[in-house]
């Protein structure tokens, strides 16, 4: 068994000595990933002080009125808005070629319509909310706005605007003509007439007359809060950082499948089976040394990270080593599989791209995952990288402890030994040198 | 001694080795002759233990290569026809790595390591990487790193391919020494020549059936009377091979 570990020992000496012998490609290979973590986590917001940025909307007024006048302040005083004014076809224009999110347009009689509407079950108006469907998410935040603000703005232009009296007695007036239960009728005129009264004593005092002041308005405030580990505030980095580790670290691992796959063309190989050792042993010391190339790799990248993009391990140091251990093992498995299944090194590279692409993708390197379909979030749980990807954020600016880390560490190395067993049972080992 | 029994061999519908038998006398050389594609690479890595045969079997002093861990595998050394070296480490590196694959460590294995560079007369070249080596200094490294284990039967697979006479005849030394010191040589090549001058016994191959398997004279005694060597009175010439030994110096070139 000593003589096993040794000659293990000695192959992954080798690997290693092999991988490290050529600096320059040891520096691309340890720096490429930390600056396009970099260039991703600038993408996305960077170190979290900057401001998010502002959603770009148009307002198109049609109307004029005091209401949709007010409707249009409204919204360009949102902070999470940045309104432009414009007509029909330019938003419309705009919203095509993604210049603005979405554009809202207030029709002509938009304010008339919607005061009598409020007052009386008459035909609502029709607010057109043009959006890029490419930003479906946008839709239901400028709709919520919209619908704040136009509340807030019929309101107030009943309760203290010049058009608020007039609407009001076209009400009173059409009570009577409506057949509705005589107390009802008493109830509302009542309150109409209240309303008007309301109306008239605002607009004598404070003779505003404007409608935005005096209505009703929404009545609870959101106060929010990022919920991070609270010591940091969030960090795109540490996203990119987590993802651009876990697609090169897989890019690594496969190169090492791939690498066996090459080492089987040739003679080496030979020498290397007519020693006295299982074919386990042979595996499983590419599998070792690849998994500690990766960790070399992480630890450059969140090293450099740390030093240059503030990147911090905000949870448990242990989780994170661990996740670190078992993710790299699972690459160099993974890579092993690849080869396994893709046979020559030319079908291995073929497939890999494809495969690492689509396990990064789906498992959250590139964009973060919540912005996918449930179902999408639900099935990329079968990936690796989705639960590295996860780890590597729980246990940096998440701030999660060590009790966090372990399904992820459990899942990784039950993706590990999967990998592991098909690999072997499908490497096909008997291949001659040529 | 080494024994192959009723070895057969295919890949997919190729047969490459059918029902082939022979035996290496503890001490000698054996020749495996054959045209390219004979199966002599195929027969030297099933009796390696690198492939699995599909019927029969290879025994080294008794014991059955049968499995990657079979202990017999410690008594053979093999020589692939493909150079089995890292191009990127040392020469010392490799057979201090392809020792420890036989359990070697330590001062011994630093002795045995250091050992095989003078055979393959390299000790001057130990720690430069295989990749600045002439063809011939792999050839010699690649015969170097069989031996560290110290093995019984040692397998060549066209170990000269490629080398220049001076190499060559190195190796030829070195062979002469292994033998002499009691190690059984199983040496494939199809160059009849190098088999005439090194093997006491031969085996031909061809379409992984044996043709033959006899001594040098015993072969020479099976052609037709007309075409046996006569002894005729010629005028001898200078073999082409001296000639340019002469101009070359028969000192090996390494640098
Ligand atoms: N891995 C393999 N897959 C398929 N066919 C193979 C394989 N290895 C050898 N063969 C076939 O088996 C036959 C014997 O090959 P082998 O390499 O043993 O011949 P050889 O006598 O060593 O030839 P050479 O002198 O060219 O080295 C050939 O027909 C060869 O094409
Ligand atoms: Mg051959």
């Amino acid at each position: 068994m000593t003589h096993r570990l040794a000659a293990m020992r000695a192959l992954v000496a080798a690997d290693l000595q092999i991988f490290f012998r050529d600096r320059r490609s040891v520096i691309l290979n340890l720096v490429t990933p930390l600056a396009i973590a970099g260039l991703f986590g600038m993408v996305f917001g960077g170190g979290g002080s900057a401001p998010a940025g502002r959603l770009a909307i148009a307002v198109v007024d049609q109307d004029g009125s005091a209401i949709s006048r007010a409707v249009a302040a409204g919204l360009a005083a949102e902070k999470t808005l940045a309104v432009s004014s414009l007509d029909e076809p330019a938003a419309r224009d705009l919203v095509l070629k993604g210049k603005v999110r979405a554009a809202v347009v207030l029709p002509p009689g938009f304010g008339e319509a919607a005061g009598r509407a409020f007052l009386r079950s008459t035909d609502r108006p029709r607010v057109a909310v043009l959006y890029d469907p490419s930003q479906a998410a946008t839709l239901a935040m400028v709709q919520g706005l919209l619908t704040q603000h136009v509340f807030t703005a019929v309101t107030g232009e009943l309760f203290s605007g010049d058009g608020g009296t007039r609407l009001i007695d076209e009400s009173l007036a059409s009570l009577d003509t409506q057949g509705t239960d005589a107390a009802v009728t008493a109830d509302l005129r009542e309150l109409l007439t209240r309303a008007r009264s309301l109306n008239e004593r605002n607009r004598s005092q404070g003779g505003a007359g404007t409608a935005s002041g005096g209505g009703l308005s929404v009545p609870f405030e959101v106060g929010d809060e990022p919920v991070t580990s609270g010591s940091t505030p969030y960090n795109a980095y540490a996203h990119a950082t987590a993802g651009m580790g876990v697609q090169f670290i897989l890019m690594m691992g496969i190169e090492a499948g791939v690498g066996l796959l090459l080492l089987r063309r040739r003679g080496l190989w030979l020498r290397l089976k007519a020693a006295p050792l299982a074919r386990g042993t042979l595996l499983t010391a590419r599998v070792v040394s690849a998994a500690l190339m990766s960790l070399v790799m992480l630890a450059v990248l969140y090293g450099g990270a740390t030093l240059l993009l503030g990147v911090r391990v905000d949870g448990s140091l242990a989780g994170f080593l661990g996740i670190a251990v078992a993710f790299a093992l699972t690459t160099a498995a993974f890579g092993l599989l690849i080869a396994a299944l893709g046979g020559t090194p030319e079908a291995t590279r073929g497939l890999a791209i494809f495969a690492t692409l689509v396990m990064v993708l789906l498992g959250g390197g590139w964009v973060p995952s919540f912005l996918f379909p449930a179902w999408l979030q639900q099935a990329s749980l079968a990936l690796p990288t989705s639960w590295a990807i996860g780890g590597f954020e729980a246990m940096t600016w998440r701030g999660l402890g060590l009790a966090e880390a372990l399904p992820t560490i459990g899942a990784l190395l039950a993706f590990t030994t999967v990998f592991l067993v098909i690999a072997v049972w499908r490497f096909r080992w008997d291949v001659a040198s040529r | 001694m080494l024994e192959v029994r009723h070895l057969s061999k295919s890949f997919g519908d190729r047969v490459a080795v059918a029902d082939v038998s022979f035996v290496a006398e503890t001490g000698r050389t054996l020749g495996l002759l054959g045209p390219n594609g004979a199966g002599k690479s195929t027969i030297v890595n099933i009796i390696a233990g690198v492939l699995r045969p599909d019927r029969g079997e290879a025994r080294v002093h008794g014991a059955a290569v049968d499995s990657d861990t079979s202990p017999a595998k410690r008594l053979v050394g093999f020589v692939p026809q493909d150079l089995a070296l890292y191009e990127e480490l040392s020469a010392l590196d490799n057979l201090r790595l392809f020792g420890s694959l036989y359990g070697l460590a330590g001062a011994e294995l630093d002795a045995r390591a250091a050992s095989a560079l003078g055979v393959a007369r390299l000790s001057d070249r130990a720690r430069d990487r295989v990749e600045t080596f002439s063809g011939g200094m792999k050839r010699r490294l690649n015969i170097a790193a069989a031996l560290l284990h110290e093995p019984r039967v040692l397998l060549l697979d066209e170990p000269t391919v490629g080398v220049d006479p001076q190499s060559r005849n190195a190796i030829f030394d070195t062979l002469a020494e292994l033998r002499s010191g009691g190690m059984t040589l199983i040496y494939t090549t199809h160059y009849m020549e190098e088999a005439e001058r090194l093997c006491d016994r031969i085996v031909i191959i061809d379409h992984g059936r044996v043709l033959a398997d006899d001594t040098l004279d015993g072969l020479y005694a099976r052609l037709p009377a007309h075409a046996r060597p006569v002894q005729q009175v010629v005028t001898v010439r200078p073999t082409l091979e001296s000639v340019f030994l002469e101009l070359t110096g028969h000192r090996l070139r390494d640098d």
